[in-house]
């Protein structure tokens, strides 16, 4: 039953929405904007996002961060669903509280910090910074997210299956391969497609792990800005928005319609056919 | 049994042979979780063939028992040998049994087909064999349209069907089944007991059954061991624990009983005579039985066992009580009176409804005489 919405409603709704939206379409729009200066309105173009590609520098971060995200996402991937299977799995051990308390304390942890431990740790170890410190750095801090997602589709995991798999002949670590993964494979995926897009976002400890010659997105964008933006600025970041859009869009549709198609099955189980 | 099986059921009791050598033997099992001790210094021999069930109320260590056998959980004390070989130290993939769940996880990423074929994969079948076996299981479990479908496209009933299909797949040398039959309503229940025994009987092979259901356990199995907070408490066939308990939680597990309190006041070989003070009357027993006169005793009928009528009955060697009747509790085919027959004691006696009566012939606070003979009952002393 749909009723009628209130005015106190829609006025909140309206203004909720715009809190968080108008700021995200003012850049897609100025990104259209011909004017070299990102604040005046003069007309219609998409000269920006021709410009865009022309410019070496920010091709360049671009390429860096996508390698340093997909990197740096698989790794925290594969560390992150091991230490998962270890909270979800071994049961009690001695220092099991403190082990997942650490596990999780990057998601409290100001970035500042682990930045700046970071830093120390590889200029301890006489690291040259670079790709490779910010991609370390990044696995780092977006693993705990991976625990926290694949732990939580481990507990919904029915481990009789397991059992049951072993008891039909698979030995343990075929097993998982087998059984287990399959099953928590869309939780793995999501905490790929998380680890990812926060590496894609994060600024502040690629700031601190960033040698001279690597700059990712981010900082470029945040460097172009503090010189005044440029639109090109404004057309990356769009592109950025309509490809993160079309993503959770294309998601939410899949696992809806598999989820109706799943129930639809049920039903016709249930009805003898 | 409530309905015909086909072939009869054969006579089958190597356990009463001591020469015969046990195929499964718990001896001294003992498992502890923390400070609960699931399963208590706990021996059982189950020999080739025979179909067992383990029936208790829930917690009493059906299930860690059986996973103890299966090899999911370590025995803290004791050992279980297959065919006189010691199990422990061999992981659950190595062990030529199969258990079915009671969950049935079934695989959902899997079709029914590759459900099935999974163990005989594991084990590296030829793929031509592989698909003759799943073919052959389908058919024994009568699914041979489901093949391509996937688990959560099912029944429960025909998941259950494909559990079995699996877990029986690999020919196993026991089938161990946890609570088979528990997620299934009555009528499908009651089926699926009689194809079970009919599939045991087919197949040829050990069957070890997990249940709490005293009516599934009494149809299905050829020995029934009755457990207790993780012990044992009686172990024979479903006649014996039912006509003769040993004691007095078996004879109350397993059915209705009016149970007597009293003393053996006489005795000579296996005729026995126990004083009840709430009656103030000698009954006649005949059964064997260790105690002595002077020992505190109970004497057990069944309320099938006991006759009603409104007059004293003519025979003077059987034993014959007053009361009035309390209670009546119409069941349809059966009728059972409750008959006061002391200040505290009221018994009960079941009767047949032979005929379709619309008055009863006996009908509340009438005086009534219960009558039963000297064998009907068991005298126990636990
Ligand atoms: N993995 C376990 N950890 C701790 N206690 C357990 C575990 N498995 C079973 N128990 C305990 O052991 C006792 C017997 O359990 P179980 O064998 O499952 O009983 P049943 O199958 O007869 O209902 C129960 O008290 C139960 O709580
Ligand atoms: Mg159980």
């Amino acid at each position: 039953m749909l009723s009628r919405p209130s005015w106190f409603n829609i006025t909140s709704l309206v203004v909720g929405f715009s809190f968080l939206y108008l700021p995200i379409v003012i850049l897609i729009v100025f990104s259209f904007n011909d004017a070299q200066l990102a604040t005046v309105w003069s007309g219609f173009s998409t000269r920006w996002y021709g410009g865009m590609l022309q410019n070496e520098q920010l091709m360049q971060a671009v390429w860096i961060t996508l390698r340093i995200g997909l990197t740096s996402a698989t790794l925290a991937t594969v560390l992150g669903t091991l230490a998962a299977l270890v909270l979800a799995r071994q049961g009690r051990f001695f220092g099991r509280s403190l082990f997942s308390g650490m596990i999780y304390a990057p998601l409290v942890m100001p970035e500042v910090i682990l930045g700046l431990s970071l830093v120390l740790l590889f200029v301890a170890m006489d690291q040259n910074q670079g790709f490779w410190t910010i991609m370390i750095a990044h696995t780092t801090f977006s693993m705990c997210y991976v625990t926290v997602i694949v732990q939580s589709r481990l507990s919904e995991f029915d481990r009789s299956l397991e059992e049951a798999a072993m008891d039909l002949g698979c030995p343990p670590v075929r097993t998982f391969f087998h059984i287990t993964l399959p099953q928590i494979l869309p939780g793995i995926l999501a905490g790929w497609m998380l680890a990812f897009t926060l590496s894609l976002n994060d600024l502040v400890i690629a700031s601190f792990n960033a040698g001279p010659e690597t700059t990712t997105l981010p900082m470029r964008i945040y460097g172009q800005v503090k010189l005044g933006g440029t639109p090109e600025i404004n057309a990356i970041s769009t592109i950025l928005i309509l490809l993160m859009t079309v993503g959770v869009i294309l998601a939410s549709v899949l696992t809806k319609r598999q989820r109706l198609k799943r129930m639809e099955e049920e039903r016709l189980a249930a009805a003898h056919l | 049994m409530k309905k015909p099986l086909g072939p009869v059921r054969r006579a089958f009791s190597p356990w009463d042979n001591p020469s015969e050598q046990p195929f499964i033997e718990f001896c001294n099992v003992t498992k502890r979780f923390g400070r609960v001790v699931a399963v208590d210094d706990l021996s059982l021999k189950i020999y080739e063939r025979e179909f067992h069930a383990l029936l208790g109320g829930s917690g009493c260590g059906k299930t860690t028992l059986i996973r103890m056998l299966a090899g999911f959980e370590v025995p803290s004390e004791g050992q279980i040998y297959l065919q006189g070989q010691d199990l422990s130290g061999v992981p659950p993939y190595k062990r030529p049994m199969n258990m079915m769940f009671q969950s049935y996880a079934l695989f959902p990423h899997m079709s029914v087909t590759k459900n099935i074929a999974f163990g005989l994969e594991m084990d590296g079948l030829p793929s031509r064999e592989i698909k003759d076996r799943v073919y052959d299981m389908l058919a024994l479990v009568r699914l041979e349209g489901f093949a391509k479908r996937r688990p959560h496209q099912l029944t429960d009933g025909q998941r259950q069907r494909v559990a079995l299909a699996r877990s029986l797949a690999k020919r196993p040398k026991v089938l161990l089944l946890d609570e088979p039959l528990a997620a299934l309503e009555k009528k499908l229940r009651e089926e699926t007991q009689l194809e079970l025994i009919n599939l045991q009987e087919q197949l040829k092979i050990t069957f070890l059954i997990v249940t709490h259901d005293q009516e599934e356990a009494m149809t299905v199995a050829d020995r029934i061991s009755l457990m207790h907070m993780g012990k044992i408490m009686q172990n024979a066939t479903p006649g014996e624990i039912y006509e003769q308990p040993n004691s007095r939680f078996v004879a109350e597990f397993l059915g209705d009983i009016n149970v007597l309190d009293g003393q053996i006041s006489k005795k000579q070989d296996d005729e026995v005579q126990l004083y009840s003070s709430v009656l103030g009357d000698h009954l006649d027993v005949h059964y064997p039985t260790p105690a002595e006169v002077g020992d505190h005793a109970a004497l057990a009928i069944r309320p099938e066992k006991m006759r009603i009528s409104l007059d004293k009955p003519e025979q003077t060697d059987i034993n014959a009580i007053r009361g009035e009747v309390w209670d009546i509790a119409y069941m349809g085919d059966v009728s059972i009176y409750h008959v006061k027959v002391a200040e505290t004691e009221t018994l009960r006696a079941i009767v047949a409804n032979t005929t379709r009566l619309v008055q009863r012939p006996i009908t509340w606070e009438d005086q009534v005489w219960l009558s039963w003979d000297s064998d009907a009952g068991v005298i126990l002393l636990a």
